[in-house]
């Protein structure tokens, strides 16, 4: 019994954290916000040698074969450095192909994936706030596909798309397949690029295993966004520390100052012990899944509200300097913005976990 | 990370199961006596078979057990289960025990520990004034060495329980010419005497649990000081890290969320179950986040105790996620769902414990009460940032 992480874990997330501020300082990232330049290639292609985009694929397929809980901690860091890239979605098409691709689905696509040689992309989000896998009603007849899917990361860059389809289906569609239109959209969180693609009778490949693999892979997303929200908390802790113990105003530091100590301190107290709700989560996805599906609910409502709180206060809290285009401030709070309603709002999982619980039977 | 017991404490699992299902409840005759007995001969009965007590040495009434934070950990929690007593928490057992264990002598630990343990000795705990709450390192009641006699005059205030107790520990000032906690002793000092007088104090809730205590030439002997005269400071620093850690177990948050629960279930809202009112689903699941990550990280915090590696800024987050954070917002959503009730009083006093949903007038009153002891909300803030995140002290 030992609810921490293990020592390979640890530094997994030194390692993968180094490398993000290394690769990706905010100078890099105030680039990417300022210019359209789509996938950085190069800083994917390091990661995925680092062994990130294979993490979770099994290791007959050419993954590292490790837990989500070990992807989250991937994501604790990269939400800290507000890391760009496809990771979140690229990990999450792996893992659908894993639980439920065909034999031939695998050995074709999980290798590649693996490598980070494709860029694969999730499609599932519908018009109407449509996430959840049983609110899709994208629908394929005989192999092609008509339909619309929308806020879909880095979707002029991604070479795969897995769509959701009516009922829990999913297909995969190649980039520059016929009658796939991609169209790009200026999100609000510019290291994680979002487009809309449309179908016009569109060849697709079935998945053969529907509704079970979708929910499992959605609950996994909603973990992984949970760990990213944290992980950029905390991060938003921590500048704010560092700021109040060096803005000078009144002769003081401003750390000196309660009204500005207790914002900090708030901020930290309700972050700070989150992050062992998110480990739990990741915990029961692998090894209790019984409980998974209302973990990851709550994780993503509680984990996502406190981001959006947190960032908020970090801007207040610098003020003017807080509000500024070239200032750091703007890459944790759109990420929690964009964190925050990525595959649903706080108050659906609320719902959501409210209707899972055990107080719903008895 | 793994949340399964190994073989080894499995065994220990069984074996502290087997205890209960023989020992508890109490059977025949012993099942007759009044509450309090069958809990103190319980008590004894774990203590002796290594469950209880186990960090105090057996010849001060404690079982000395090696220390393992696995076993007290499932005794904790199949003490729990079952609803067996478990150590006492008061001022006593709860929080002198501990500074005794560390800063008293050996006579103090044989004369005060044993009965402590046992519930025999009620203690109170003489640390606000009037003119030092928060800034605790200003109280000015003072204590002077006449002979083999300590002689103290001055007064304290939200002493809980002092009017049942048979002895004080406090915090007194016994060097007058050195500044601020500098000038600090810890005395222990017997509650009857003709130089003590206590006078009860009503709470917003009608309840009368706490009181003033004034001191006019009491006394109390020479060797009654634990640690030296000028570190009482120091010493009392050792029982109020007990009372944090007390006031934010990670079990509380939980408790407390299952009784919500249930009183959602039990109440009505918009012309339906408060439980399928989907405003009130909401706070429910906005709460259980906060009530989640308290006990996970309560666990966490476990294992790196186990480990005796530090947990940061999380040593100090518990009591105001406990007491502030959920703590209010409980009270918030059971003064909701109560509806009208919440107009009522639930006065206790002399009374039995109110039966309707006016009890959670008091929960709710209570909450406030719950962010003071043992340090407010805006203390623990600054101790949170201070402490926890390295922000400057403010004086």
């Amino acid at each position: 019994m030992d609810f921490d992480l293990s020592d390979t874990q640890k530094a997994l997330y030194s390692s993968v954290r180094r490398f993000f501020e290394t690769e990706a300082p905010p100078s890099r990232l105030l680039k990417i916000y300022d210019r359209d330049e789509g996938l950085d290639r190069d800083l994917w292609r390091k990661s995925a040698d680092l062994g990130l985009a294979g993490l979770i694929v099994p290791e007959e397929h050419g993954g590292a074969g490790l837990e989500l809980l070990d992807l989250a901690v991937v994501t604790d860091a990269m939400g800290y450095c507000a890391a760009p890239g496809p990771l979140l979605g690229h990990a999450l098409v792996g893992m659908a192909l894993s639980l439920g691709g065909s034999e031939e689905q695998k050995a074709r696509w999980l290798p590649r994936l693996a490598s980070g040689e494709v860029v694969a992309s999730l499609a599932i989000s519908e018009h109407g706030e449509r996430w959840q896998p049983d609110q899709w009603t994208a629908v394929a007849t005989a192999g092609r596909l008509t339909a619309s899917k929308k806020n879909v990361l880095f979707a002029a860059d991604a070479d795969l798309f897995l769509v959701g389809l009516a009922g829990g289906g999913l297909a995969l569609v190649e980039q520059g397949a016929p009658g796939l239109t991609v169209r790009e959209v200026d999100g609000i969180d510019r290291t994680r690029r979002l487009g809309a693609l449309g179908f016009v009778d569109t060849p697709c490949e079935l998945l053969p295993e529907g509704l079970a693999v979708a929910e499992r892979i959605r609950d996994a997303a909603l973990v992984l966004l949970a760990a990213d929200a944290y992980g950029g908390a905390h991060r938003s802790v921590e500048l704010m520390t560092n700021y109040a113990n060096e803005r000078v105003q009144f002769g003081r530091t401003i750390g000196h100052f309660q009204g500005v100590k207790h914002q900090i301190a708030d901020a930290a107290a309700e972050v700070e012990p989150a992050r062992q709700l998110v480990w739990y989560a990741a915990y029961t996805f692998d090894h209790r899944p019984d409980e998974a599906p209302r973990l990851a609910a709550l994780a993503k409502a509680h984990l996502t509200d406190r981001y959006v709180n947190t960032t908020r206060t970090m801007v207040l809290l610098h003020g003017g300097i807080g509000y500024t285009w070239e200032f750091h401030c703007q890459f944790w709070l759109k990420r929690a913005m964009f964190d925050r309603t990525f595959l649903g709002s706080p108050s659906v999982h609320r719902e959501r976990a409210a209707a899972m619980a055990d107080w719903q039977i008895n | 990370m793994n949340l399964d017991y190994s073989a080894e404490y499995l065994s220990f699992q069984e074996e502290v199961r087997g205890f209960l299902a023989r020992e508890w409840p109490l059977k025949a005759e012993e099942a007759q006596l009044p509450r309090e007995d069958q809990a103190s001969l319980f008590r004894l009965r774990a203590t002796k078979q290594g469950y209880l007590y186990r960090g105090i040495p057996v010849r001060y009434g404690g079982s000395e057990q090696a220390a393992d934070p696995l076993k007290a950990r499932i005794i904790s929690q199949e003490f729990s289960r079952v609803g067996a007593p478990r150590e006492l928490e008061r001022n006593g057992a709860g929080r002198l025990v501990p500074t005794l264990l560390q800063w008293g002598s050996d006579w103090q630990k044989e004369h005060f520990v044993p009965p402590a343990i046992r519930g025999e000795h009620i203690w109170c705990q003489g640390y606000s004034e009037p003119g030092a709450g928060s800034d605790l390192a200003s109280l000015r009641t003072r204590a002077e060495l006449v002979g083999d006699q300590w002689v103290i005059n001055g007064q304290k205030i939200w002493t809980t329980r002092a009017h049942l107790a048979d002895h004080m520990f406090m915090l007194v000032r016994t060097e007058p010419d050195k500044p601020g906690r500098e000038g600090l002793s810890y005395l222990l000092v017997p509650m009857k005497q003709p130089g003590i007088e206590v006078r009860r104090l009503r709470q917003v809730t009608g309840d009368a649990s706490f009181n003033e205590v004034f001191f006019t030439d009491a006394k109390a002997p020479a060797d009654w000081i634990v640690g030296e005269r000028g570190q009482g400071w120091e010493v009392s620093r050792t029982t109020l890290k007990f009372e944090r850690d007390q006031m934010g177990g990670p079990e509380q948050g939980l408790d407390l969320f299952r009784k919500i629960v249930g009183l959602a279930k039990r109440t009505t809202r918009n012309g339906v179950r408060a439980i399928e009112d989907p405003e009130v689903r909401q706070w429910l699941v906005a709460l259980e986040g906060h009530v989640m990550s308290s006990y996970w990280s309560g666990q966490y915090q476990f294992s790196l105790g186990a480990k005796g590696e530090s947990a940061g800024v999380l040593d100090y987050t518990g009591k105001f996620l406990t007491m502030h954070v959920i703590g209010l917002e409980a009270a918030r959503i059971a003064q909701e769902l109560i509806g009208d009730d919440a107009l009522l009083l639930a006065q206790v006093t002399g009374a039995k414990a109110p039966l309707g949903n006016e009890r959670w007038v008091n929960h709710n009153l209570g909450s406030l009460a719950a962010n003071m002891g043992g340090g407010t909300s805006n203390i623990q803030r600054n101790i949170i940032a201070e402490r926890g995140l390295g922000l400057p002290r403010d004086a």
